[in-house]
């Protein structure tokens, strides 16, 4: 079953996000997924995530179905070109995959080989017109297709971008071409998101905010000097800071801290809380922390 | 304008081992203004294959270096000097280089390695805004190329990759080009032109060899 149902429910939604190793050890991809499967509508597995080599979306997608989960294929447009994204599309389908996100991709000279040939032969935009297209039974040269997939597609955008107005032309087009549903980048200042809302408002596609846990005030703020598009508002920070500042007198008392994944539990209970009046849902990205996703889904009372 | 940079001395003397007398070609257009291959840098490169032990036949400056019956025409004004080397060396651009090797009946090396298309913006600055892609989208864009200056070609506008400071987020030196387009067209206030679907390129943008014939055309 795809996420089409529960999208098109009045339910709040939850989707969750692992990312596949670097390495063919698959077993803590797929705990992870277990852990949450029950618990999330559908469980987005990172293509080739920040352009560093790994497992692919389609083979650990396949794997986390087997365990039970939903998964969302993420598709960039980065690393294949017209032909190749078609074929994995249908291959996908033939896997039982039924929902995909369709994204452009960090650009190769921000991940692990550096030298990659960059395709990017369709734009994300493109890329959700083409999946359409397979939908309605067609490639995108129009030739017809011996049974047809019926994919729930996907598409993101950056809340925090500037221009904003830039943002939302293109977030028009891909509601245009086909997006069903729309994951956004993280969010963590509730006030801006709902400036954002109030100008995305006539469009009718669901829209879940993007929550990424936050590890520590480092990280908080390494993102808001290198992730465009992302500020973490001094407030978090200055908490982040202080709880790992008490983990650390902790371990010197030879004593457990846990402060950090407290805090980090907290403020993403309180942003759900907060956006949840706002949007149709919430896509939880944890980064490694997806052991503590079932808390945070309890906590803010989601499960 | 056809950008390129001189190889390293050492890579040019090394695919010219055993072939110790030379025939150096350039270029009257492009090289010259880009100064690989205009007639200063020939006699340069003469002079240091000479304390490298290499003897120059001679030299010539095609006119320009990718005009295949023009630059036959001047094989054959130097061809005792052509006749007496072991090998020709081309100080101009990567079709200058095919031009030359297509006539040449020597063997044929490059000195140059072909960077881009470019604006030459003052005294050797160069800068790149056309990748020749063959389908034309500038006027929609306020007259700035999505294809070459976007760090991933994009035609629908920008993906999540802009800094807070309106750089991209491959390189803090580089403007976002989605930025300057909307910026540009807003001015212009013909921000209707962004909107829309643009289909993908038809495969123009690698097609392999590109020809073109102009009916009447025969420079």
């Amino acid at each position: 079953m795809s996420l089409r149902p529960v999208l098109q429910s009045d339910r709040f939604i939850v989707t969750g996000e692992v990312g596949p190793p670097k390495g063919v050890d698959m077993s803590h991809v797929i705990e992870e997924a277990k852990l949450i499967a029950k618990m999330v509508d559908g469980i987005n597995v990172t293509d080739i995530q920040a352009a560093a080599m790994r497992v692919g979306s389609l083979a650990t997608c396949h794997l986390i179905k087997d365990v039970g989960a939903e998964p969302v294929l993420q598709m960039v447009t980065r690393d294949r070109n017209r032909l190749a994204l078609q074929s994995d599309l249908l291959s996908a389908w033939v896997l039982g995959i039924e929902n995909v996100l369709c994204l452009t991709g960090d650009h190769p000279t921000l991940g692990d080989h550096k030298s990659a040939k960059a395709v990017y032969d369709l734009d994300s935009v493109q890329l959700l017109k083409v999946a359409k297209g397979l939908n309605e039974g067609h490639d995108m040269m129009g030739a017809e297709l011996e049974g047809k997939p019926d994919f729930c597609l996907g598409a993101v955008v950056s809340p925090g971008a500037n221009p904003l107005e830039l943002q939302i032309m293109k977030l028009e087009k891909k509601v245009e071409a086909g997006a069903e549903f729309i994951q956004t980048q993280a969010v963590y200042d509730v006030n801006l998101f709902a400036e954002f809302m109030g100008k995305v408002k006539h469009l009718s596609v669901p829209i879940l905010a993007g929550i990424v846990l936050l590890k520590s005030a480092g990280m908080a703020k390494y993102m808001n000097a290198n992730v465009a598009g992302v500020t973490v508002p001094d407030e978090l920070i200055a908490r982040m800071a202080k709880a790992g500042a008490a983990d650390k007198a902790a371990k010197e008392a030879g004593q457990k801290g846990g402060n950090l994944v407290a805090t980090s539990i907290e403020i993403a209970c309180e942003l759900i809380a907060g956006l949840k009046p706002l949007c149709r849902g919430v896509h939880l990205m944890p980064l490694g922390w997806g052991h503590h996703v079932p808390k945070i889904l309890k906590e803010a009372g989601l499960a | 304008m056809t950008i390129s940079e001189p190889k390293p001395l050492e890579e040019i003397l090394g695919v010219l081992q055993g072939q110790d007398k030379v025939f150096l070609v350039g270029c009257s257009d492009c090289a010259t203004v880009v100064q690989v291959g205009g007639e200063e840098q020939l006699k340069e490169m003469a002079k240091t294959l000479e304390e490298n032990g290499k003897t120059v036949t001679g030299m010539l400056i095609g006119e320009p270096g990718c005009h295949l019956l023009g630059l036959r025409k001047q094989f054959r004004e130097h061809r005792a000097e052509i006749a007496a080397a072991d090998a020709m060396l081309i100080l101009s651009c990567g079709t200058g280089a095919q031009t030359a090797a297509a006539i040449a009946d020597k063997p044929v090396h490059t000195a140059t390695n072909t960077l881009f298309l470019g604006c030459v913006e003052r005294f050797g600055q160069f800068r790149e805004f056309c990748s020749a892609c063959g389908d034309c989208t500038l006027e929609r864009n306020g007259f700035i190329c999505s294809v070459t200056r976007c760090s991933k070609g994009l035609q629908n506008g920008p993906c999540g990759g802009t800094t807070a400071d309106g750089k991209c987020e491959v390189s803090p030196d580089r403007d976002c080009a989605w930025l300057l387009i909307y910026n540009k067209v807003k001015e212009q206030n013909a921000l209707d032109s962004l909107k829309g679907y643009v289909a993908p390129k038809e495969g123009q943008i690698h097609p392999g060899q590109r020809t073109l014939s102009r009916e009447g055309g025969e420079s």
